[in-house]
């Protein structure tokens, strides 16, 4: 019975030896008792008995010795099956007092977790996600926390929430539970990878926001709960495990390589040439990918580009596009920030250049969303656009996993539908940002901190070289610290996007007021001011 | 120049559906029946999808819905706000969900809030729980028949295997521990690992409950195996027959050891009919679970104002008392019906206890006693009588013959309708007398 399982003794550094070794005194033991045993043994039964019974005696021995000094088992380590042990389960009695008696091996065990989570769990201790964290929990408000942390961190828009408040006071309601749409239109199955009406009205918004120079067919179009669904959906499908995206460094310290298994391989741009791409760059690391063994499937840009902010003009988008073609990969253009330019630069959406030039449409897919744009608070949606049956059937199907709730999809349909409200928002976010984002360059300037020209409304990338101690990530770092914790601001350093230059910052104002400026550089002054003085 | 390949995975999940579950779902999709649009139109019985009270959904929203639910809250709130909907998941939603899970189970375990995580939909919890739990090429040992959908769950993009556990009529398709015991040690014999077993209590699409001393024997067979149990109870609130639902949450009450191999599955698609809003949840008692998750979670998140929306409609613990019995009643008396229906045409189902389905017993309707025999009447049933039902051999049943049939999407009314459909497909099974 399980009764005669014999507890495990707990863990001691000797019982890690490995495992055909005996702790302790076993052996000493083990040969008093056998070699006299063997004489006995000799004695009557000859040479051949004489050696194999004691033998097997010691082995007995040497096993039941193991056993006892046996750890807590791991769980790739397969129970020993000891001749006592009953076949089938306890009698059904009182479970709370057998509990203790009951397979005392198992309840040592830890229970496996996979490496996969283990190695998404240890990401939580870099800067991006300790900063967000921080900041999030402890915010500044003027009036009821005056000490609190300014969010620096967190690409979101706050600037026009006045008049989504307003227009959700106004419609909202009809919007979910009125007019034409039955209960069964929110609460049942809809289609998982979006009703086709919010595609038309994504498709119509998509246009206008890219002062349209391009129009977008809904039904090219997958919808997702959130932008980061969307191009975790797309590596996916475009790369297996172990294969490889280019991605142009710094990049978004968000990351997609946790369950898609898809290899980041950065392309570093410098600021010797303002953090553009450089087509040699791409070139050399396909190459050095190739040696390594890597297949490199595709490249991601992000255009405007986060963290930096540049937008990609028509010539580098043409060159990308050639050079997708000739090393036969795909091309994934997260155009999230698209239409938002803080100088009047404009913007070109790849979707523009396949539509006038005779590229393969098939290896472009464009990524979209309405959290940024449309400063929807919470609202996740992201878009997957896409030429290529294959991608649009099998991302269709995995939308199983990230779909939009169906009351959401109708407030959307709502709003993006509104033209009147659309226009006046697009309109009134560009100012806001445009406003926010020069008076916020500014500010830093004047504590002689530079920006790189930026053309993405949404934040800055700022040059904090001279104040960082020693020219590297750890002084980089440090720097990092005391703006979250002597600063109270929360800005991403240029380690968590994967800049190979330290002393990059990148600063979202989106969620500031322009009262908050003044207090805000107040704030980087104190630290700049330390750091100067000791450099 | 070559062509823009696509990765082998996303080739197999692009290829057209050859499953009769999905190929049934299709099919209504695009020829769905309507009382006067399109009397002519595939029945839909192959959804478990719960419309007989919807009616308290819309009154509650009709009611209660205002603007400041979906935009309400100073900007403070909005800033906090914006963070942990799409990180961690409002906590007011957290607690209202923990609250209601509780309810649905009739008080008998409570749930904490800080252990719960969010998703849009209880899919992507199960495919969030494969990926912290197992590594590529380990398995989940799986009772059969089991829902179709967790092949695409589980095995899609995680790599991680299935192993079923087949259940068998001469034991009402309750699993036993011997045949765990059995799979377990062949899949050691082929060199497999096995990571844990996955179960849906209420069973899906049998409709059984597990009794207490079942859950206990699989949490030791889990202890002893050092394996985990994950417990999707998306069913929980939707059973009727007068048998009581144990979760696993309160066996382990009671227990304080190996919390940390139990993982359960919540929903609100099922238990509270609103598939549309996309709510699903992870309850898990591991820290290196629940960290996990919480980072993934932002690929599957609930939108805030689905989330806002659904704070007060989970609190209001008046509505939701009522909806639970309400809806329990009305899931019994349908099942009735449609049970008695079906023995009309002599056609038994499988002692039901929860769900929003019936599994019936259409073995002697089959010719020849195989599975393409089963497909066969499957083909009939939705050609000639126009009725997607899912056949056994979609949820990977031993014994070919048994269906499952949903009628929670199906109003009294159309009961007798069905019925008259499938009595003339049982006409020219029926054996020549």
């Amino acid at each position: 019975m399980t009764q005669t399982r014999i507890q495990p003794r707990p863990r001691t550094p000797q019982s890690d030896a490995d495992a055909s070794t005996i702790s302790g005194g076993g052996p000493t033991t083990a040969m008093r008792v056998i070699v006299p045993l063997q004489g006995v043994v000799q004695g009557r039964g000859g040479l051949v008995l004489g050696s194999v019974i004691p033998c097997a005696l010691f082995y007995l021995l040497q096993f039941y010795l193991k056993r006892r000094h046996r750890p807590g088992p791991t769980p790739t380590t397969p129970p020993p099956t000891l001749p006592e042990a009953a076949e089938g389960s306890p009698p059904p009695v009182h479970r709370v007092q057998t509990r203790s008696t009951i397979s005392p091996r198992g309840s040592n065990g830890q229970a496996h977790v996979s490496y996969r989570a283990n190695s998404i769990a240890k990401q939580i201790d870099t800067p991006y996600y300790i900063g967000l964290k921080k900041a999030s929990v402890d915010p500044y408000d003027e009036e009821n926390n005056p000490d609190g942390f300014f969010q620096l961190g967190l690409a979101e828009n706050l600037l026009c929430v006045d008049l989504v408040q307003d227009w959700i006071v106004a419609n909202a309601k009809n919007s979910i539970v009125g007019g034409d749409l039955s209960i069964s239109g929110i609460a049942t199955y809809q289609p998982s990878d979006g009703l086709m009406e919010l595609k038309v009205a994504v498709a119509g918004f998509m246009s206008r926001v890219m002062e349209r120079s391009a129009s977008f067919i809904p039904s090219q179009m997958i919808l997702t709960a959130g932008a980061a669904s969307a191009i975790e959906m797309l590596s996916f499908c475009l790369a297996d495990a172990g294969n490889a995206f280019l991605v142009p460094s710094p990049y978004s310290p968000e990351d997609i390589k946790w369950r898609t298994g898809v290899e980041i391989i950065p392309v570093p741009c410098r600021s010797t040439d303002g953090f553009s791409l450089s087509i040699t760059a791409l070139d050399r690391a396909f190459t050095q990918a190739k040696k390594r063994g890597l297949k490199v499937c595709g490249i991601i840009i992000s255009n405007p580009s986060n963290p930096v902010g540049n937008l990609l003009n028509r010539e580098t988008l043409y060159s990308l596009l050639d050079f997708a073609t000739e090393n036969n990969i795909h091309i994934i253009s997260n155009e999230i920030l698209a239409g938002y330019s803080c100088e009047s630069e404009e913007f070109v959406s790849l979707v523009e250049i396949i539509d006038s030039e005779d590229f393969d449409r098939n290896r472009v897919h464009i990524v979209y969303g309405l959290s940024k744009d449309l400063s929807l608070i919470g609202v996740g949606m992201g878009v997957i656009y896409s030429f290529n049956e294959n991608v649009l059937s099998a991302s269709k199907k995995l939308t199983r996993f990230a779909s939009i709730s169906a009351p959401t999809q109708h407030l959307l349909i709502s709003m993006l539908s509104d033209t009147n409200f659309v226009d006046k928002f697009i309109k009134t976010n560009r100012e806001r940002l445009h406003r926010i984002c020069s008076e916020f360059v500014v500010g830093l300037k004047r504590l002689g901190i530079e920006c790189v020209k930026s053309n993405a409304g949404f934040y800055c990338w700022a040059d904090m070289r001279w104040l960082i101690c020693s020219y590297s990530e750890k002084g980089e770092r440090k720097l990092w610290d005391k703006l979250l914790n002597v600063a109270k601001v929360n800005v991403t350093p240029g380690s968590s996007c994967h800049c190979i230059e330290p002393g990059w910052f990148r600063c979202c104002f989106t969620m500031l007021t322009e009262k908050d400026i003044p207090v805000v550089m107040e704030r980087i002054a104190k630290v700049s001011e330390v750091c100067k003085s000791h450099s | 120049m070559g062509q823009a390949r696509v990765s082998s995975r996303a080739s197999s999940i692009a290829k057209p559906n050859d499953s009769p579950y999905y190929i049934g779902l299709d099919r209504v999709s695009e020829d769905a029946y309507d009382e006067l649009e399109n009397p002519n139109g595939v029945i839909q019985l192959g959804l478990s999808e719960n419309r007989l009270s919807l009616d308290l959904i819309e009154q509650w929203l009709s009611r209660n819905l205002n603007a400041s639910i979906l935009g309400g809250g100073g900007l403070s709130i909005r800033r906090i706000a914006t963070y942990q909907a799409t990180r961690d998941g409002l906590w007011e939603l957290k607690v209202a969900m923990a609250g209601f899970m509780s309810q649905i189970m009739g008080r008998a375990v409570s749930f904490n809030p800080s252990q719960l995580v969010l998703t849009s939909g209880a899919t992507p919890a199960i495919e969030i729980l494969c990926f912290c739990l197992a590594d590529p090429g380990n398995a989940f040992l799986i009772p059969t028949p089991y829902y179709p959908g967790f092949d695409r769950d589980v095995r899609w993009r995680t790599g991680v295997e299935l192993i079923p556990v087949h259940c068998r009529s001469s034991d009402n398709f309750i699993l036993s521990i011997t045949a765990l015991d059995q799979a377990y040690n062949q899949a050691r014999k082929r060199g497999q690992k096995v990571r844990g077993i996955l179960l849906s209590n209420p069973s899906n699409p049998v409709g059984s409950i597990l009794t207490r001393e079942t859950l206990y024997d699989l949490l030791d067979f889990a202890r002893d195996k050092n394996i985990h149990i994950v417990s999707d109870e998306i069913f929980a609130g939707s059973i009727y027959g007068g048998d009581d639902f144990v979760s696993m949450a309160e066996i382990l009450d009671s227990e304080d050891v190996d919390r940390n191999r139990v993982h359960i599955v919540y929903g609100l698609s099922k238990d509270l009919s609103l598939p549309g809003f996309r709510v699903g949840a992870i309850y898990s008692w591991n820290e290196h679970v629940l960290t996990a998750s919480k980072r993934l979670m932002r690929f599957c998140s609930i939108s805030a104002p689905t989330q806002r929306l659904l704070i007060p409609m989970l609190s209001d613990t008046r509505f939701t008392q009522e909806y639970i019995e309400t809806n329990r009643k009305r899931i019994q008396s349908m099942y009735d019906l449609f049970v008695a229906g079906l023995e009309q045409l002599g056609i038994k189902c499988a002692k039901g206890s929860g769900g929003l389905y019936c599994w019936a017993d259409m073995r002697e309707l089959i010719r020849p006693y195989n599975e393409k025999g089963e497909l066969e009447l499957w083909d009939k049933l939705l050609n000639i009588a126009k009725i997607n039902v899912t056949p056994g051999s979609a949820c990977h049943c031993i014994e070919p013959g048994w269906f499952r049939c949903c009628f929670t999407t199906l109003s009294k009314k159309h009961i007798p309708l069905v019925i008259e459909r499938i009595r003339k497909v049982v006409e020219t099974c029926k054996p020549p007398s």
